[in-house]
């Protein structure tokens, strides 16, 4: 069965989640579109499950919504698909009509037997692998031919598919988040995979216009495990600083060497607070179960959670307290844990005595954005770590060693066997996290003698 | 040759600030004045130049597409809305697309020539900002003929029929040439609407707008031959001008010296079913604007400023050749050359034009002469002076549509 028939019936499990729903929202367009270019030819059905029904609601209303804005995007191209239809005069009417299509094929459900006869079965239910397991096998006994498609994080492939089994009929399809904006894809194949689900897979992401990372099967894969590793280094920075410092100043610090000495484009405990606490916790859990030899486990992770300090996002995509406090959606304090609360940058001169303790930023540098779109960006990022290599403030200092920690890291998922090459290494985190640059790059040259 | 049988007189100019993308105080998702306030502020900007609302015999509202963009119609009803003594007073609406705005000032001008009114308060409104830019190109649409060119037209429709004519300009003239005629008409008109503290671009701080408007089209996200800068800005506003007799400026307590004198006006519709002959000439801007100044005994020589309805940077350029003041396929080295600037042969659009200034489709005609007004009248509102006391003349031309429903109006400064 070829990729356009396998999307006539799709289905996603966990549907309402953060991931599910964007995957959801990138299923319909492309089936309304195949579905439109088909001339109403074929018969479409996205089974969206999941087991919160109001959630689900909410589901509907967000893919009501994100179409809307699609078909209001993409009229140009909707006018020439719908050229056949007298009916359809106004854009009003081609945009309504555009959505509604898609909408009629989608099916919320709560009842896994609903999947029955999907083609194509996109899991992002939630990480944990005995319920993963369970659901699978039930799902599998009603599509026995189904090719199924994983978000799984850091739960090894192979793992899934032997526990099932499923006999290689399905890949790892790791989405960022959110999945309808991040063009990153990592696609996992696990031993024993057929080859022409990997091919499926493949030229699936290319109608989704994602770009496309093969990683192997080892737990937390790329991204994660360059991401997971690169908090252990900022973690194990802040219990030295702390000794000094405190330990919510040390990661005050840290935060801001992540961010602007190293431009990127958030600092490291934000980037937690993005992606949660508890699940970069439950990530290097599930990577320490999988991955012989090396324990990841972070100590101020831990104690944030007991805590109750969780990160994460509201449901309506807007960013809960974590390590820092959020107004207006930027970092306007810090979790003090001694003091069981907040710390506010603006309160008191400690933010500023700390910043004068990192020392100035380098010559040449320039925030994260205004390089992002510069055309000259690689020449200026040379001649800012040129200059970040001879500065001897303590900022400078941390940066260079994070940078080149950051390469081992990333050097080590190629040694290791999860990535293919430095380009695909360098390539998950441009495109998925957005960086500037890769982790592995001749500019750590300059930082190696300086850090040793 | 029909000529004006009493002197008609224009005053007592206001324009509101054109709203929209650009402004400072613009936000797209922040509540935003509604049609009653541009009504008000503009009629009652204009009312404040004269004695007494009582001595306004008449009042003509302009508006294209109320009933869509606001859900309201009966648009004459909102004038007492400027003031309670219009109310019970002979008001009218009046509506030819964008060349709405002309339409009013025709109707007032005709209303005093027939004896009915010495006074007439003319009002132009458009408020858009109510809808997304693709759903408005649907309600701006109804400029062109929606039973023969809707269904098979571009989803930017006005665009789109602005873009065939820049590409038929292209192949004749030469796409560079072209191409940096239309970017230089955007250079100027945010140049001349930076002077104009109510401008849309007032706010504009571009550097390059040359470059900036020589962006090369493209017509997958939007049109084959025009570029977003080549096109006039989705606007809120409203302008108002007051005409009257001899006797009605005696009635009004008005000065000569604040006023304009019209000359001569020309207005003239074609077919919308029909597709221009030539996409490169506004063959009923040519018709109407040739009217204007027969009536009013001048030639393009004469005229010492300029108005023109550049909804698009090409439309701008061809209605200088529609006027005369360019020979065929002349305009575009005379606008890159400087002609339309203040200091140039010919300026033209001083307070920024449609490009500039903005466009709330249905009252642009009215602040194109309450431009002109305050222009002869040396108050200014921001557009730089540049009179030419051998030229005392300004025209006008407001179009609707596609060159379809067409007023040209001459005015002469009074001494």
């Amino acid at each position: 069965m070829d990729l356009d028939a396998r999307l006539e019936n799709v289905a996603v499990l966990g549907a309402a989640g953060k991931m599910g729903s964007g995957i959801a929202l990138l299923l319909a367009q492309e089936m309304a579109k195949q579905k439109i270019a088909s001339g109403g030819d074929r018969s479409y059905v996205l089974t969206l499950m999941d087991v919160d029904q109001s959630a689900l609601t909410g589901l509907m209303s967000y893919l009501r919504a994100q179409l809307t804005k699609l078909g209001e995007k993409s009229t140009i191209a909707l006018r020439a698909d719908y050229a056949d239809r007298a009916d359809l005069v106004e854009n009003g009417d081609i945009i309504n009509a555009f959505v509604e299509e898609a909408l009629s094929f989608c099916r919320p459900t709560t009842s896994l037997d609903a999947i029955k006869g999907a083609n194509l079965v996109f899991e992002a239910i939630i990480e944990d692998k005995n319920i993963k397991l369970d659901v699978l096998k039930k799902i599998d006994a009603l599509c026995p031919d189904a090719y199924y498609l994983t978000n799984t994080s850091s739960i090894p492939i192979g793992v899934i598919d032997k526990g099932v089994p499923l006999n290689g009929r399905i890949i790892g399809y790791h989405f960022y988040n959110p999945p309808a904006v991040q063009k990153l894809l990592e696609l996992i194949s696990p031993e024993g995979v057929k080859p022409e689900l990997v091919e499926t897979g493949v030229e699936l992401a290319k109608k989704l216009r994602k770009k496309v990372f093969l990683a192997n099967d080892i737990a937390g894969f790329i991204g994660n495990g360059h991401f997971m590793r690169d908090i252990l280094h900022a973690t194990s920075e802040v219990k030295k600083l702390a000794q000094e410092a405190g330990e919510a100043e040390a990661a005050y610090m840290m935060n801001r060497v992540s961010q602007e000495f190293m431009i990127r484009p958030m600092g490291i405990f934000q980037l937690i607070d993005y992606v949660g606490i508890d699940v970069c916790r439950f990530i290097m859990n599930v990577m320490t179960e999988h991955i012989e030899g090396e324990t990841l486990s972070d100590d101020l992770l831990n104690r944030m959670a007991e805590a109750g300090v969780m990160g994460g996002q509201h449901a309506d995509g807007s960013q809960k307290d974590g390590f820092l406090k959020y107004e207006r959606g930027r970092p306007a304090g810090i979790y003090d844990l001694t003091k069981g609360g907040y710390v506010m940058f603006a309160d008191g001169d400690w933010a500023a005595a700390l910043d004068s303790k990192l020392g100035s930023l380098p010559d040449g540098h320039a925030p994260w954005r205004a390089l992002l779109m510069d055309p000259k960006k690689d020449e200026k990022l040379e001649v800012y770590f040129g200059n970040l290599a001879k500065s001897g403030a303590l900022g400078s200092n941390l940066a260079k060693a994070y940078l080149v920690r950051s390469r081992e890291i990333g050097e080590k998922l190629v040694s290791d066997g999860v990535a293919n090459s430095v380009d695909d290494v360098n390539g998950v985190m441009m495109n998925g996290f957005y960086h500037l640059y890769g982790p592995i790059n001749k500019h750590v040259d300059l930082m190696v003698d300086a850090v040793r | 040759m029909k000529s004006l049988r009493k002197p008609i007189y224009a005053t007592a100019a206001y324009n509101t600030v054109s709203l929209g993308t650009g402004r400072k105080e613009f936000h797209p998702k922040k509540p935003r004045p509604g049609i009653e306030h541009y009504i008000e502020e503009a009629g009652r900007g204009a009312l404040a130049q004269i004695n007494d609302t009582a001595n306004i015999d008449e009042g003509v509202i302009a508006n294209f597409m109320a009933p869509r963009f606001n859900r309201q119609g009966n648009l004459p009803a909102l004038m007492p809305l400027i003031d309670a003594k219009l109310e019970y007073k002979p008001l009218v609406s009046v509506e030819g697309a964008c060349g709405s705005g002309g339409l009013a000032l025709t109707t007032a001008t005709k209303s005093i020539l027939s004896g009915m009114a010495d006074t007439v308060l003319a009002v132009g409104v458009e408020v858009q900002n109510t809808v997304k830019a693709i759903y408005g190109a649907d309600i701006l649409g109804g400029a062109g003929h929606y039973a023969s060119q809707r269904k098979s037209g571009h989803a930017y429709f006005f665009p789109s029929k602005f873009s065939d004519r820049a590409g038929a300009a292209y192949e004749k003239f030469g796409y560079d040439k072209v191409r940096e005629a239309m970017a230089r008409w955007y250079e100027r008109a945010v140049l001349n609407a930076r002077e104009c503290p109510k401008a849309q671009e007032h706010h504009n701080s571009t550097e390059d707008l040359f470059a900036t408007g020589m962006t090369r089209p493209n017509g997958k996200t939007f049109c084959d031959h025009i570029n977003v800068y080549d096109c006039s800005k989705v606007s809120d506003g409203a302008s108002a001008v007051v005409f009257a007799s001899e006797e009605g400026l005696s009635k009004l307590g008005v000065d000569k010296k604040d006023t304009v004198e019209l000359i001569g006006f020309g207005q003239v519709v074609a077919d919308i079913s029909k597709d221009p002959e030539d996409q490169t000439k506004l063959t009923t801007s040519a018709r109407a604007a040739k009217a204007a100044m027969e009536m009013a005994g001048i030639t393009p020589k004469d005229i010492g400023m300029l108005e023109v309805h550049d909804c698009f940077t090409i439309g701008g350029i061809l209605s200088l050749e529609a006027i005369g003041i360019c020979g065929s396929g002349e305009a575009f080295d005379f606008v890159r050359e400087g002609g339309t600037a203040p200091a140039g042969a010919m300026p033209t659009n001083l307070s920024g034009g449609l490009v500039g200034y903005g466009h709330y489709t249905g009252g642009t005609g009215v602040r194109q002469a309450a431009d002109i007004v305050m222009q002869f009248t040396g108050k200014p509102d921001g557009q730089k002076l540049v009179q030419d006391a051998n030229k005392p003349y300004g025209l006008m031309v407001s179009m609707g549509g596609n060159d379809r429903t067409v007023v040209s109006c001459v005015f002469k400064k009074v001494r």
